[in-house]
């Protein structure tokens, strides 16, 4: 493997990290959302916290060393990304604002009606902010962000069918980590609301599994490079998720907990990687290759020193915080 | 695509220059809160001291709210680098990218263990909760060293060479990181933050002191924030006079718009105030020869004026001279400050009765913050025109994309509502904790107590307000 390749896979691991973390930190803000009036959805919404509260600043930091490898491994697709991409990027980056501030605001709103706005803004964030960041992704996988300061359009870059349906995609598919996720949670703590997540789990599978299946005929008409690819190069992976996906829901409708989180992550980590296979060797298909976007060997070599450390050292950290989490050993404080 | 250029080039510069300075108050906070925070919580360990466990609980609390306005305005600065200025990042991420990615590296250890302190009060032993915090504080200093490190190079580029198509074509990582700038702006910025935390946290006891609550809660709270910054005071006056040094050297454009020097010569005044119109000083104080001393400890000293900068390399003078007056003269004031102090503890006076102190030590905090705003003003603006000294002008990086000037107005608003809701939320702490201080009948100190044994009773979000 070069050192372009590699970086390129610890870019990907990166995405594939906050696909799974972020996304079912998403995913929790989409069912505080619909939990239902406040007295109705406190149960369900005190899980929601007490299971994001500890981790949801770790599990962002994945974004932000996503670019900060993207900027410093391949800079000008970094450029062209971010500039052709202004709207939707701009909207997702002020959505994180609203969402990590209002999630912090939350514990410490001095009354109901401050808790209750910092709950609506927490929850609509929640979804608005993977579906413009899916819609950025769409475009990419597309073809539409050229290599340039703002070569590509402003405005079909990501208002297109492929970013419409990637946006819904990764809203479909945060909302379904997270439920999988909090069927674990609530086993734990609150065993009540073991089968309200598992309904949940199951309607965000169908309809994710739905979504994809219509997304191949959007993608033969509307990207028919990338479907190409896809069907070519990346569909052991394709495959893979869709079996993934299948056997999680197949647990699920039998009431069985042990084994969906596994699969649910295995699903969403095959899609990222057919992705990412699909356009190999290109970072922007069809305008500039990773060769061609790559920074020297010295700035690689340097990432690459900066990966290792982080894997002996951020790995076990998150793992020690992961437990303590797991075993309930973190728990929101008094004020 | 139609575009004003100059427009949106002044809509780019102001929206980063805002989201920065509203980032960096957050980021002071994230450096130097959890020192504090884990001074009080070992004397509370070491000496049994309720007041000083309660000091940590509700510091932590108040780093918890901070911490996290100070993610999320950092994850928009990440965003800006490339939404506004995208040929910066694509020509040059190649080499400053990488102190980028170290810094990458602490916060992520910052958020973590964060995490583990905060939500580990009342579940994990004593000691394993002291220990969990201290990666937080070596994690935040290490943060700052790589992104301040990151700014040292657009000031100082170093470690690289420009392939024809202007993009970095090699790279010496070690080189980039420690740049010529690196040296003073590292330790200047670290010492700034523990002065920006050390007297804002001081400054809110400062007060209580002068309402007459002087329990040993008070008077700790005011203590521990007041000796850290206290002491790093005059360390900061003494680096700042390194860099300006450094900054002669390496950027004599700065320099001269720092000290508004039209013509270069020996013998040059130190101006307070004042402005310069067509090369002449007008208004403000000029003690004569005293730039020069200060800058080569001789009135021979020759410093480069503005005269051998061509006009369009000059960065504005008014800004940058009157942030570098604001800065100086408060840092100076902060270090009298710490000696008032000191003279009051060596004539055994004590401070809770001498007002005046109180009432400046009160308004130290506000103060350090607009040295710092100040501060980087200077370096920022007295950079201009470039973005990367002498290589990238800043109007040659910014983006093309239509629609900064709609973000620019969108972000004030939104950091606008940011910074009230944060304040608000402040107080709503302050007064939740006034609330049970007073049910305790004195301080709640039961509180603290409880939630620092393991496996004591926790109070879920959902739970009653006390
Ligand atoms: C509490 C804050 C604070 C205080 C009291 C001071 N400074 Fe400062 N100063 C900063 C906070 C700061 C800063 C953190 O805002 C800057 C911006 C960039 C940097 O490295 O530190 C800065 C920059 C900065 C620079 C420009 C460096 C550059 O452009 O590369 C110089 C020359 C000084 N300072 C000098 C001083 C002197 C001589 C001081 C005292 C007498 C002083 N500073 C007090
Ligand atoms: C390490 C951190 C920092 C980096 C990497 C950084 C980077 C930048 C960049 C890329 C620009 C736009 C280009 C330019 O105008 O030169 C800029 C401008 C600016 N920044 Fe910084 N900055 C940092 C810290 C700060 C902080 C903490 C402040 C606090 C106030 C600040 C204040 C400004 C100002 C006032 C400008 C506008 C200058 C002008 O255009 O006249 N910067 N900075
Ligand atoms: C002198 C300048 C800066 C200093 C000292 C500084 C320091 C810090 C600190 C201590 C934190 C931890 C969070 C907190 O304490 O609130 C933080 C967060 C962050 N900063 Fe800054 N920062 C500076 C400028 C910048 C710039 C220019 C960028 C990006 C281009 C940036 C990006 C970030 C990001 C992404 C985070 C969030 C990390 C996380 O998820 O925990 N910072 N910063």
């Amino acid at each position: 493997m070069t050192t372009v390749q590699g970086t390129a896979v610890v870019l990907w691991l990166g995405l594939t990290a906050y696909a799974v973390f972020g996304g079912a930190d998403f995913g929790a803000g989409f069912w505080d959302l619909t939990a239902g009036a406040t007295k109705r959805g406190a149960a369900a919404r005190a899980l929601i916290a007490d299971a994001i509260g500890p981790v949801w600043e770790a599990n962002h930091t994945w974004l932000i060393f996503d670019l900060v490898i993207l900027w410093t491994a391949f800079p000008p697709a970094f450029a062209a990304i971010m500039s052709t991409l202004f709207v939707p990027l701009t909207l997702a980056a002020l959505g994180i604002v609203l969402r990590g501030a209002a999630f912090a605001f939350r514990p410490v709103a001095p009354g109901l009606p401050e808790r209750r706005a910092a709950d609506a803004v927490f929850a609509i964030s929640s979804i608005v902010t993977p579906f413009f960041l899916g819609a950025a992704g769409g475009g990419i996988a597309s073809g539409r962000v050229p290599a340039g300061n703002a070569a590509g359009d402003p405005w079909t870059s990501w208002l297109n069918p492929t970013s419409m349906l990637v946006g819904s995609l990764a809203v479909a598919t945060c909302a379904y980590l997270a439920a999988v996720f909090l069927v674990a949670d609530a086993r734990r703590s609150q065993p009540a609301l073991v089968d309200y997540f598992r309904r949940r789990a199951t309607l965000a599978a169908l309809a994710a599994g739905a979504l994809a299946v219509a997304g191949i005929g959007v993608l033969r008409v509307d990207a028919p490079v990338l479907a190409d690819e896809l069907t070519r190069r990346g569909w052991p992976l394709v495959v893979a998720s869709a079996a993934l996906g299948t056997a999680a829901l197949v647990l699920l409708r039998r009431g069985i907990s042990r084994g969906t989180r596994v699969l649910a992550v295995g699903a969403v980590v095959s899609v990222v990687w057919g992705w990412g296979v699909a356009q190999y060797p290109d970072i922007l298909p069809g305008s500039l290759s990773l060769a061609d976007a790559a920074a020297p060997p010295g700035s690689l070599e340097a990432l690459l020193v900066v990966f290792v450390v982080a894997a002996l050292v951020i790995a076990p950290s998150l793992g020690l915080l992961y437990y303590l989490a797991q075993r309930s050993r973190l728990v929101h404080r008094g004020l | 695509m139609l575009y004003d250029v100059a427009a949106d080039l002044l809509a780019a510069r102001s929206q980063m220059a805002f989201t920065l300075g509203f980032h960096i108050i957050l980021a002071c906070l994230g450096v130097g809160l959890p020192t504090m925070v884990l001074i009080a919580n070992a004397i509370g360990l070491r000496r049994n001291d309720p007041a000083a466990l309660l000091l940590a609980h509700r510091w932590s609390t108040v780093m918890a709210v901070t911490f996290a306005v100070g993610a999320v305005t950092g994850t928009v600065l990440s965003f800006e680098m490339g939404l506004l200025w995208p040929v910066l990042m694509g020509r040059f991420g190649g080499a400053f990218g990488i102190p980028f990615a170290i810094e990458g590296l602490f916060f992520f250890l910052e958020a973590i263990f964060i995490a583990i302190y905060i939500y580990g009060w009342s579940r994990l032993s004593p000691r394993a909760h002291l220990l969990s915090g201290i990666p937080v504080a070596v994690a935040g200093i290490g943060g700052t060293f790589s992104v301040v490190a990151a700014n040292s190079w657009m000031n100082q580029p170093a470690g690289f060479v420009l392939g024809a198509d202007g993009r970095v074509a090699a790279v010496t990582p070690f080189e980039v990181i420690f740049n010529r700038a690196t040296f003073y702006e590292v330790p200047h910025m670290l010492l700034a933050a523990y002065l920006v935390t050390g007297f804002l946290l001081a400054s809110v006891y400062a007060l209580g002191l002068l309402r007459g609550h002087a329990d040993r809660y008070v008077r700790l709270g005011f203590l521990i924030p007041f000796v850290i910054a206290a002491l790093a005071a005059p360390l900061q006056v003494a680096v700042g006079d390194v860099a300006a040094r450094g900054v002669l050297e390496d950027q004599p454009a700065k320099f001269a718009a720092m000290e508004l020097i039209a013509v270069g010569g020996s013998h040059q005044p130190e101006t307070i105030g004042g402005i310069l119109v067509d090369g002449k000083v007008v208004g403000g104080i000029q003690i004569p020869n005293l730039a020069s001393i200060l800058a080569g400890f001789s009135p021979d000293t020759y410093i480069p004026g503005l005269d051998s900068i061509p006009v369009d390399e000059q960065p504005p003078t008014a800004i940058v001279h009157l942030s570098w007056n604001a800065m100086v003269g408060i840092g100076t004031a902060l270090v009298f400050l710490a000696v008032w102090g000191l003279v009051l503890r060596w004539r055994r006076r004590d401070y809770a009765n001498a007002r005046w102190f109180l009432r400046a030590a009160s308004i130290a905090g506000f103060a350090a913050v607009i040295a710092l705003e100040a501060g980087w003003i200077v370096t920022e603006v007295g950079r201009q025109p470039w973005v990367v000294f002498k290589i990238l002008r800043t109007a040659d990086a910014v983006t093309h994309a239509p629609g900064v000037q709609a973000t620019f107005v969108a972000v004030i608003v939104l950091y606008t509502g940011l910074g009230a809701a944060t304040l608000l939320a402040l107080r709503g702490l302050r007064r939740r904790w006034a609330g049970q201080d007073a049910a305790a009948g004195g301080r709640a100190y039961g509180h603290a107590m409880d939630e620092a044994i393991p496996y004591g009773p926790h109070q879920g979000p959902e739970g009653p307000p006390p």
